[in-house]
């Protein structure tokens, strides 16, 4: 018997390899004098091995498809996992078709972040009831959070005139770090949304670029250390004269 | 966060057995179990930007599954399983002839167990992890963790005795 009263918690911890060796030793020393206590210690190793038993084949069943990289359009919050899922574990777009999404051959040397700018579109753009996380009836919360997050001020342009309202935004993310996505929507529900980075890349400042992903059309641009790609399924004149906006909204 | 996309992509691939396995212990149902692990794995994508890379991604998962599951149960109203209170004395578990009847198998234990209980033998038993993990997993003093331990342990262990026929040996 040691000095220490002995307690539950001890004989537990003893049975989980939790304590220092002299306290193992005491434990054992008290053991060998209470065989009640010393058989009820391994009924309790019995019952986890049991628990083991009873549950361990579960590592052994094959996964569910819906627990793996398989986008499905069930549930909004699978969207986001299908698209994390997407751009993590395919590593780009490679074996993905979610709205006939594919590899492109013009897209080749579009930089990753545009390309992960293009699937955010794809997955966010048609969600019904969670496109944004915040939405713009918050904008100064949204546009304070998400400088938070990202690590600069943001601003957000308004595109009202061209006919497209915000509706919100979300932080997403990105390759290097917290992105914001902001969605945009005109009278017709047609959405575009703005993909913004910072870039920790030597580029500070780079022309217009355009991609092309199935219907999804982009243009992407990096200035004064952010990464903005515009995406939306309109036309290219249409989407460069957004794009234009957006630019002199953000260099007034 | 391209290092940890990658890292977290190859890792959870093996997590997922692990997850569903506690899952199913936890709530007892097929269905449900892979329901909390795809509600899970939402959240951890997610809130990816949040796990620091190198970490324990294992804890981190588990302690999603852990919120996911507590908001989920409350949620539904009403628990499962009694609603004790770790300062509440046990209930006096000496099976009356309808336990006896009812107490079958260890499924049918495990449910019967608190809530809380019932998550921390898991960790320990079929998780293997320390009482450190536990705690940090669950969001709970080290000291709660060992004195839930205990109380399912015994609280199982007489439930599978009076369910072996064992009802009238007297302990202690």
């Amino acid at each position: 018997m040691s000095r220490q009263p002995i307690t539950e918690t001890d004989l537990n911890a003893w049975l989980d390899g939790e304590l220092s060796s002299e306290r193992n030793a005491a434990i054992e020393g008290y053991l060998a004098a209470h065989p009640d206590d010393a058989g009820r210690l391994e009924a309790y190793r019995r019952n986890d091995r049991c628990l083991s038993a009873r549950f361990d084949a579960v590592l052994d069943e094959p996964i569910p498809e819906r627990l793996t990289a398989r986008p499905r359009r069930r549930r909004a919050g699978l969207l986001a996992y299908a698209a994390a899922m997407g751009w993590l574990v395919l590593g780009g777009f490679a074996g993905w078709h979610l709205h006939g999404l594919k590899e492109a051959e013009h897209r080749g040397d579009a930089p990753s972040w545009a390309r992960r700018a293009a699937v955010a579109h794809v997955v966010y753009s048609p969600e019904v009831r969670h496109p944004v996380e915040v939405a713009a009836d918050q904008e100064a919360h949204l546009v304070a959070w998400l400088s938070k997050r990202l690590g600069t001020p943001l601003k957000i342009p308004r595109l009202d005139r061209l006919g497209y309202s915000l509706v919100g935004g979300r932080l997403l993310p990105g390759d290097q770090g917290p992105v914001a996505q902001f969605m945009y929507q005109d009278g017709q529900g047609q959405r575009l949304t703005l993909y913004v980075r910072t870039n920790r890349d030597k580029n500070t400042e780079t022309a217009f670029r355009f991609a092309q992903d199935g219907k999804v059309r982009q243009f992407y641009w990096i200035d004064r250390g952010l990464g903005y790609a515009l995406s939306g399924e309109i036309g290219k004149e249409d989407l460069l004269r957004v794009a234009t906006a957006v630019y002199q909204h953000l260099n007034p | 966060m391209t290092e940890n996309n990658s890292e977290f992509s190859t890792r959870i691939d093996e997590l997922i057995p692990r997850l569903r396995r506690y899952a199913r212990a936890l709530t007892g149902e097929r269905n449900a179990a892979d329901d909390l692990v795809q509600d899970t794995l939402e959240r951890a994508w997610t809130k990816l930007h949040l796990w620091r890379g190198g970490s324990d991604l294992r804890a981190w998962l588990f302690t999603i599954m852990h919120n996911v599951h507590v908001n989920q149960v409350r949620s539904r109203g009403a628990s499962p399983t009694l609603p004790l209170d770790d300062d509440m004395p046990d209930a006096p578990v000496r099976p009356t002839q309808s336990d006896m009847l009812e107490v079958r198998d260890i499924d049918t234990a495990l449910r019967r167990l608190p809530g809380e209980q019932r998550a921390v033998l898991l960790l320990i038993a079929l998780e293997h992890m320390s009482y450190q993990e536990t705690a940090a997993t669950l969001g709970i003093p080290i000291g709660t963790v060992m004195s839930r331990l205990a109380r399912a342990r015994e609280r199982l262990r007489i439930m599978l005795e009076s369910d072996a026929g064992a009802a009238l040996k007297v302990v202690k």
